[in-house]
């Protein structure tokens, strides 16, 4: 890697502070920075671990909210039984991410904030219809998302909680990816108190983390396995690459979605 | 009862201790006083004219000491990289042997191929000069396809126009074409064997120290056979006298072959240290292993085998093509025709076989030995295109192989072998009891209630280990011997140091030689030391590869302790009294026969070394004692591999629910040893099967050239294996009855998985999917065969 400054706040305004000097870089877990900085890819000037600041770290629940800090890591989401009780969907999808050694660095506010087009968390947000919560605002998932490794966060916006409305049921199909074990095609499917269903696909879209309408609308009427036979899912918008086609992207889609369905009764 | 020491004991690797504490000491652990770093910039293209080299601002960086290209090489008049094996191709003409310079020279052949060496005081500076310098190249058309590199009109070397480096053949093709016109039925299988990255845990790395007062050169290094880089680079390279050059391969982490090979950087630090005087370092990185580390199989076959009306095999003809990559590696050129063509009889009475092999140049990295070295290959397509042939006759897969079977031996087979010992109806049917063969249809009928396709898949390998006979060899064309060599060194109070020419990199040699050891002389295992890797210290051998360190090495030590007891029986004779040939050894004593006369072990080494009472007019004092191995013969394991796969056909997904394994080793010295490197080999068998693949695009980029897209087996992707070593059929040639063990389960495991996921699909018509069998492959072949089957 090349060389940086490094700083390690313990509060959030410091780290605010720290992340307005020119070429600043925010750092969660660093479970894909540091691996793109060894490689050169990103040369920062000042690097600033998030790690240190407690605020933004734990679990509670609030009413029928659930909300996370966003520098909770993925195995302090897996092992809570706050999240268990609440979002088991959620429980599943920490548990399933990396390796014990990813999980026990790696945060949630890092994944959502890099939207890496097969990171686990951004099909959980969008089927849950979270909040992410900032140091300057609320944002909705469905508006944070902007394609590959890209949301609507500026400059210096730190990712400071994550609210998730708890749905009264939820489960993760993950499909990996047989090189990175990251998600090929997985699916979070959430069955909302209103008795809506949503349906947050990652690792599929060639622009990253989406919703699909079609099996949404089909499933919100009848929760079934033939209710997705029924649904076309286009092959059209997958991405493709030496694991899947967008083909192969498409059924793994519906597969998933019976699978969670299937979880689910 | 289990023995808990000497041979067949299933002693604890006394190596594991410093592993598993992080404290073995590898090569990048070493460091040296005033000690550079190198950074070596490679090239981004595959294939290009290097038109200029400027390195005026990284030779002026922070820290640099100096900057290497291409024409200091060249100035310098240093050697290519040598290649150690020559072809003959099948009209009598040596193969193409292009040069590979150590530092591109003109041109750059593939992704990887090193440009310039920035030498500087950190590695830090070096990788932060390497920025600086500026490269002018003129992009050619990369050839990266074998199947198209003769017509492609792009040459990776002026030398071969068409790419061809040979076009070799063995076996009798008029007796196997007039087989085939009278066969009943004749199979055909075209396939891809996938080219694998070998991926050892510690990537290479070479530290050069030359000492300007002894005019003495030192490489530490990581390698499976230091005495064979010593003579390639000293000899053939950098012209350094023997005497002078002294390399080293401390604890090596893993080589699968990739390791056995003289490599440029390992030449560039040795010179380039006398150069500045002093010592030069370069460590790859994972990512620099990926394209500069040797790559293995990469071959494009089409095979058929020949058959009467009942099955039996009449003929077996194979075409392949085979991978080179940019440069000849050490040992590329024999992997596909003498480690390959040669080992195509199999387990079975084949009268005719013909093989012909095409090796082409590419612009990818050179591909070489890795764990098998062509005998994976071979048993690929054999087990394969048996498994096909007994689909399209509707026989048994097991029934067919047996109908087969060589039951008598010696044998020699149409393919220049003599087997000279094996029982392949005794693991086969040991492995059928294993894996409840009989059982199989009740399980996929439960496996089909969960809407899974359950298959089962045999492979009955054979391979040739122990390489080789030299003067066989050299026959063939190597261009070095292959015995094997050991000192004994009995100390005075009775203790043994071992110098062995094996390299001990994963196997165990630690442990089980001194298991050998022990049970020659009758004295402990913790009184036996073995020294390897340094060849200060050890006698002139061939290292370890071809699983050939028991067999050939081991043997070597059992000839050197031969010698030391012959001279303590005369050291005996004369304490005792009695006639030499009165004087037997037995558990560590030296006894007059018939009486209750005896001398311990250390009785007579101390003798040998304070020779007051001593036949000194007769011989020397001292023991120690050097043997040189050369086998008689290669030796062949054999074995039969049975896999059980559930196929899930809405994702592709394969699941490896079982797999197990006969196999016939031989005698067997340490059974947890032989067992753990059957497990690893399987688990690269496996991974090659299933997850593996190097892949380029058609610029010649190597598309998975990460772990993000080069899938490893990972614990999980794996079944708990059942493997059975076989009371076994000792090899017949060697003293210890050995037959090598390091390879098996990577050759043997392949075709089976395959064979297990195609019997799993044949209800859709499918004969084959090429490895590795990936959700998108086996997924994809599923469509395609349902739109087939509803259009017919």
């Amino acid at each position: 890697m090349y060389n940086f400054d490094y700083t390690k706040p313990t509060d959030l305004s410091a780290a605010v502070e720290a992340l307005g000097t020119e070429g600043a870089v925010a750092m969660g877990g660093g479970q894909t920075l540091i691996p793109v900085l060894k490689q050169r890819l990103s040369a920062p000037s000042t690097l600033v671990d998030l790690s240190a600041i407690d605020s933004m770290k734990g679990i509670r629940r609030m009413g029928d909210m659930l909300v996370i800090g966003g520098g909770t890591t993925h195995g302090a989401v897996a092992s809570s039984a706050d999240v268990a009780a609440a979002i088991p969907g959620l429980t599943e999808l920490a548990a399933k991410i990396g390796d014990p050694q990813v999980r026990n660095r790696g945060t949630i506010g890092g994944s959502l904030a890099n939207n890496d087009p097969a990171a686990c968390y951004p099909s959980a947000a969008l089927a849950l219809g979270a909040t992410i919560e900032t140091n300057q605002r609320e944002i909705a998932a469905d508006d944070f998302f902007q394609g590959l490794y890209t949301t609507a966060l500026n400059e210096g916006e730190v990712i400071t909680a994550v609210k998730f409305p708890i749905p009264t049921a939820s489960t993760y199909q993950k499909f990996e990816q047989p090189a990175s074990r990251f998600s090929l095609t997985s699916v979070f499917l959430a069955k909302m108190g209103d008795g809506s269903v949503r349906v947050g696909v990652t690792g599929a879209g060639a622009d990253g983390v989406f919703r699909h309408a079609g099996l949404e609308q089909a499933l919100s009427s009848d929760f079934s396995a033939s209710a997705v036979d029924g649904v076309e899912v286009s092959a059209d918008g997958m991405s493709n690459d030496l694991h899947a086609t967008p083909a192969f992207r498409a059924n793994l889609v519906k597969v998933m979605t019976k699978r969670a369905i299937a979880a689910l009764s | 009862m289990a023995k808990d020491n000497g041979i067949g004991a299933s002693v604890k690797r006394r190596e594991d201790a410093r592993f598993l504490k992080g404290r073995g000491r590898y090569t990048d652990d070493m460091n040296r006083p005033g000690q550079t770093y190198a950074y070596i910039l490679r090239s981004w293209s595959a294939h290009a004219t290097l038109n200029s080299v400027d390195t005026s601002a990284a030779s002026a960086a922070d820290g640099v000491v100096r900057v290497f290209t291409g024409k200091d090489i060249e100035e310098a008049g240093l050697g290519g990289v040598p290649c150690g094996w020559e072809i003959t191709d099948k009209h009598g003409n040596p193969m193409k042997e292009p040069a590979h310079p150590i530092l591109a020279i003109g041109k750059v052949r593939h992704v990887g191929d090193p440009i310039a060496v920035v030498v500087a005081e950190s590695y830090q500076q070096a990788r932060d000069a390497a920025e600086l310098i500026e490269v002018d190249m003129t992009d050619l058309p990369a050839v990266v396809d074998m199947r198209t590199a003769e017509t492609i009109g792009s040459a990776v070397h002026d030398e071969a126009t068409d790419n061809l480096c040979y076009d070799w053949e063995l076996g009798d093709g008029e007796a196997t074409d007039k087989a085939f016109a009278e066969a009943a039925h004749v199979t055909t299988l075209e396939f891809i064997n996938n080219r694998l990255v070998a991926n050892p845990m510690e990537p290479r790395c070479a530290l050069g120290d030359y000492d300007e007062d002894a005019d003495h050169y030192t490489l530490y290094t990581t390698s499976q056979n230091p005495h064979v880089i010593r003579l390639l680079m000293g000899a053939f390279v950098l012209s350094i006298p023997e005497h002078k050059l002294r390399v080293y391969a401390p604890d090596v982490g893993g080589g699968f072959g990739t390791k056995i090979f003289h490599y440029a950087e390992e030449a560039f630090v040795t010179w380039a240290s006398a150069q500045l005087k002093r010592p030069v370092k370069w460590t790859s990185d994972r990512s620099e292993a990926f394209i500069s580390d040797a790559h293995g199989r990469d071959h494009v076959t089409k095979a058929e085998l020949a058959m009467d009306a009942e099955g039996k095999f009449l003929a077996l003809r194979a075409d392949t093509r085979a991978n080179m990559g940019a440069y000849l590696s050490t040992f590329a050129p024999c992997v596909p025709t003498w480690l390959h063509g040669t080992l195509l009889a199999g387990q079975y009475l084949t009268p005719a076989v013909h093989c012909r092999v095409r090796a082409m140049f590419t612009n990818t990295v050179p591909v070489d030995a890795y764990r098998g070295a062509g005998r994976p290959e071979a048993t690929y397509l054999l087990e394969r295109i048996i498994n096909k042939a007994a689909q399209e006759l509707g026989m048994d897969q097991a029934e067919l192989r047996r109908k087969n079977f060589i039951r008598s031996f010696p044998y020699d087979t149409p393919v220049a072998l003599q087997y000279d010992t094996g029982d392949y109806d005794a693991t086969l049917d040991a492995v059928l009891e294993m894996a409840d063969y009989k059982g199989f249809e009740a399980r996929k009928a439960e496996s089909a209630a969960r809407g899974k396709l359950r298959g089962i898949g045999l492979s009955c390998y054979i391979e040739a280990c122990g390489i080789a006979p030299s003067s066989l060899v050299g026959a063939l064309g190597a261009r070095a011997g292959l015995y094997e060599a050991a000192t004994i060194r009995v100390n005075p109070t009775g203790s043994v140091t071992v110098m062995t020419g094996s390299h001990s990199h994963g196997q165990g040699h630690e442990t089980s030689f001194a298991q050998v050891v022990s049970d020659a002389l009758g004295i402990p295992e913790d009184q036996i030391e073995i020294v390897h890797g340094d060849t200060d210290k050890i006698p002139f051998g061939m290292g370890t590869y071809g699983s050939r360190s028991l067999a050939v090495g081991g043997s070597a030590i059992v000839k050197a302790v031969d010698k030391v007891v012959a001279k303590g029986k005369k050291i005996a004779a004369h304490l005792l009294e009695a006639a030499e040939s009165d004087i037997i050894f037995e558990d560590g004593q030296y006894k007059v026969a018939g009486t209750d006369k005896a001398k311990a072990f250390a009785e007579v080494s101390l003798a040998a070394y304070v020779p007051h009472n001593y036949p000194i007019e007769e011989i020397e004092p001292g023991l120690e004692e050097t043997a040189f191995y050369d086998p008689k013969n290669f030796t062949y394991p054999a074995g039969s591999y049975l896999c059980e796969v559930e196929v899930d056909p809405e994702t592709g997904k394969v699941e490896i629910v079982a797999l197990s394994a006969s196999d016939d080793f031989g005698n067997v010295v340490n059974p947890m040893i032989v067992e753990g490197q059957v497990h690893g080999g399987l688990a690269q068998g496996i991974g090659q099967a299933m997850l593996e693949n190097a892949a380029y695009d058609e610029h010649g980029q190597l598309v998975s050239g990460s772990y993000m897209d080069y899938a490893m087996p990972l614990a999980s992707d794996l079944p708990s294996f059942n493997v059975e070593t076989a009371e076994g059929t000792p090899c017949t040639h060697n003293p210890l009855g050995v037959k090598g063990c390091g390879e098996a389960g990577a050759i043997g495991s392949p075709p089976a998985v395959v064979n297990a996921v195609v019997d799993a699909l044949r209800d859709y018509g499918i004969d084959h999917i090429d490895m590795p069998v990936t959700p998108l492959r086996v997924w994809t072949a599923i469509q395609e065969a349902s739109v087939k089957q509803a259009a017919e």
